[in-house]
């Protein structure tokens, strides 16, 4: 099982029994239905339903990319994992304000936990910027309200990515995070990582059976599946900025990979693609876990992140994030 | 409250009480497992003779098929032959009900071997109890704590259970 990602233009369609794409430039490539698990669009390409209800069959997640290489939205096959009693749990720990930020706080936990993590690895340059945010994340557990945690969370990941300017070894710098537009090839890179972790959340996720779009930290709200940016916190830092950090200082991705649209700077295509390639070779990582004796994949941790927060809102075994210790 | 029951949860009753629990509030991991997969393949290639297979009765069980005197169920293996026997008693019991009464065949077929179920009073008795304690169980409003089992590692919820953080250092 694997994803696939299209730059090119052309179409998608289904032949037989499985799925190809059709482009000028490259001919014919067939995708062989039963090994895809997610396709990712970033080009421009045309589809019809006949594809879609192989891709229903197959439980093949279809997700989609804006120009400028930004999420816009999922094709997602009827779910086949659907719990009522779940959904309902999961809801009422949203609705108790204890519980609520019980939820919120182990995200936010986790999380800095994971950027504390990456900045011991150069201890030396970074020694001032862990004691800030160590002197911010007392307040987590104390906090009483959401937003007193998110600003709380900025904070420290504001120190975080000013921190980075000891990190990273060539010229991208960091001043400001800048979502809408990325205003730098820094925060382009931040924000094409965070977007590629959240589709990845988001296809673990819809393999459970908790609800996308019921969220703790992040209020739920119709537009997005907040749910998926919560789990997305505890895993930027301890997979998409170890990667930035990797790809800039190795070289990877220089500043040839970007282009500047009037103060809007984003990754090009050969970029985004050097991106990708690691970004693939990072989910597919294994480390042995502890409790399940065998190697698990990244983006299994994912995964499992999910089952936790099922075991806890059915009131089997309180959840306690992912703190990686390896 | 829950009223009607289906012969997997009957063999579920048998194996493990979490997995049944788990299985009957919807939260399943049986799309994408292996074995499960192998059972599927299983049951599609058996009996290609028989016109009558994967009956469903009254919307509330399905079994394998029919032929002659005896209902037929078949199984990778063996492993579970004490769930296996419920869920077919459960049938024989569910088809009596509606006044056919019938044997059981489990076939083993990767071990060639096949076993005859009859519905004793005895085995009446206790599979009433079953029942009734599978009913008991739905009711619960958690789930049955998680409970190390010797074939933990091939059951579809491994990851599930096993999935916990290790006390903090």
């Amino acid at each position: 099982m694997s994803d696939h990602y299209i730059f090119s233009r052309g179409r998608l369609k289904r032949k037989h029994n499985t799925i190809y794409f059709e482009s000028g430039e490259e001919g014919q490539k067939a995708l062989p239905v039963e090994r895809v698990d997610n396709l990712h669009i970033f080009g421009e390409v045309d589809l019809n339903s006949k594809l879609l209800n192989l891709l229903t069959k197959y439980d093949v997640r279809l997700h989609f990319y804006n120009y400028y290489g930004f999420y816009t939205g999922t094709y997602y096959p009827r779910t086949k994992n659907v719990s009522g009693f779940t959904v309902v749990q999961q809801s009422m720990h949203y609705l108790d304000p204890k519980k609520r930020y019980y939820m919120a706080s182990a995200f936010v936990e986790s999380g800095v936990h994971h950027m504390l993590r990456n900045l011991r690895r150069h201890k030396e340059k970074t020694g001032s910027y862990v004691d800030t945010i160590q002197a911010e994340r007392v307040k987590i557990p104390d906090g009483r309200t959401i937003p007193e945690l998110m600003g709380v969370e900025g904070r420290i990941r504001q120190t975080y990515y000013r921190s980075f300017n000891e990190i990273l070894k060539s010229d991208f710098i960091f001043t400001k995070r800048s979502k809408q537009p990325p205003a730098d090839p820094l925060n382009a890179l931040i924000s094409f990582g965070n977007s590629l972790m959240y589709t990845t959340v988001l296809a673990e996720v819809y393999k459970t059976a908790l609800d996308p779009t019921v969220s703790f930290l992040h209020e739920p709200s119709s537009k997005r599946f907040s749910l998926s940016l919560d789990v997305a916190e505890i895993f930027k830092p301890l997979i998409v900025d170890p990667l930035i950090v990797s790809l800039v200082n190795n070289r990877v991705i220089g500043k040839k990979h970007f282009e500047d649209f009037e103060g809007i700077v984003l990754l090009n295509d050969q970029g985004k693609q050097r991106f990708i390639q690691e970004w693939e070779k990072k989910l597919a990582t294994t480390v042995r876990h502890r409790t399940l004796k065998r190697k698990v994949s990244y983006r299994m941790f994912i995964r499992l992140e999910c089952y936790k927060m099922i075991k806890h809102f059915i009131g089997d075994e309180p959840y306690r994030p992912l703190k990686a210790w390896w | 409250m829950t009223t009607s029951i289906s012969g997997v949860q009957v063999y579920y009753y048998s194996v493990c009480k979490r997995k049944l629990w788990l299985f009957s509030k919807g939260i399943t991991f049986e799309n994408e497992h292996d074995r499960v997969l192998e059972g599927k393949v299983l049951h599609e290639r058996s009996y290609p003779y028989l016109e009558r297979k994967e009956q469903l009765i009254d919307n509330t069980f399905k079994i394998d098929a029919v032929e002659g005197e005896y209902v037929r169920e078949v199984k990778i293996s063996s492993k579970m032959a004490n769930a296996d026997r419920m869920q077919v008693l459960y049938y024989l019991d569910q088809l009596r009900q509606r006044g056919v009464n019938k044997k059981g065949l489990i076939s083993y077929t990767k071990e060639r071997k096949t076993e005859e179920i009859e519905l004793t009073p005895v085995e009446e008795r206790k599979l009433k109890e079953s029942l009734q304690k599978i009913l008991d169980l739905l009711d619960q409003p958690i789930p049955p704590p998680f409970k190390r089992l010797p074939y933990c590692n091939q059951c579809a919820y491994h990851s599930f259970c096993y999935a916990r953080e290790e006390t903090e250092e």
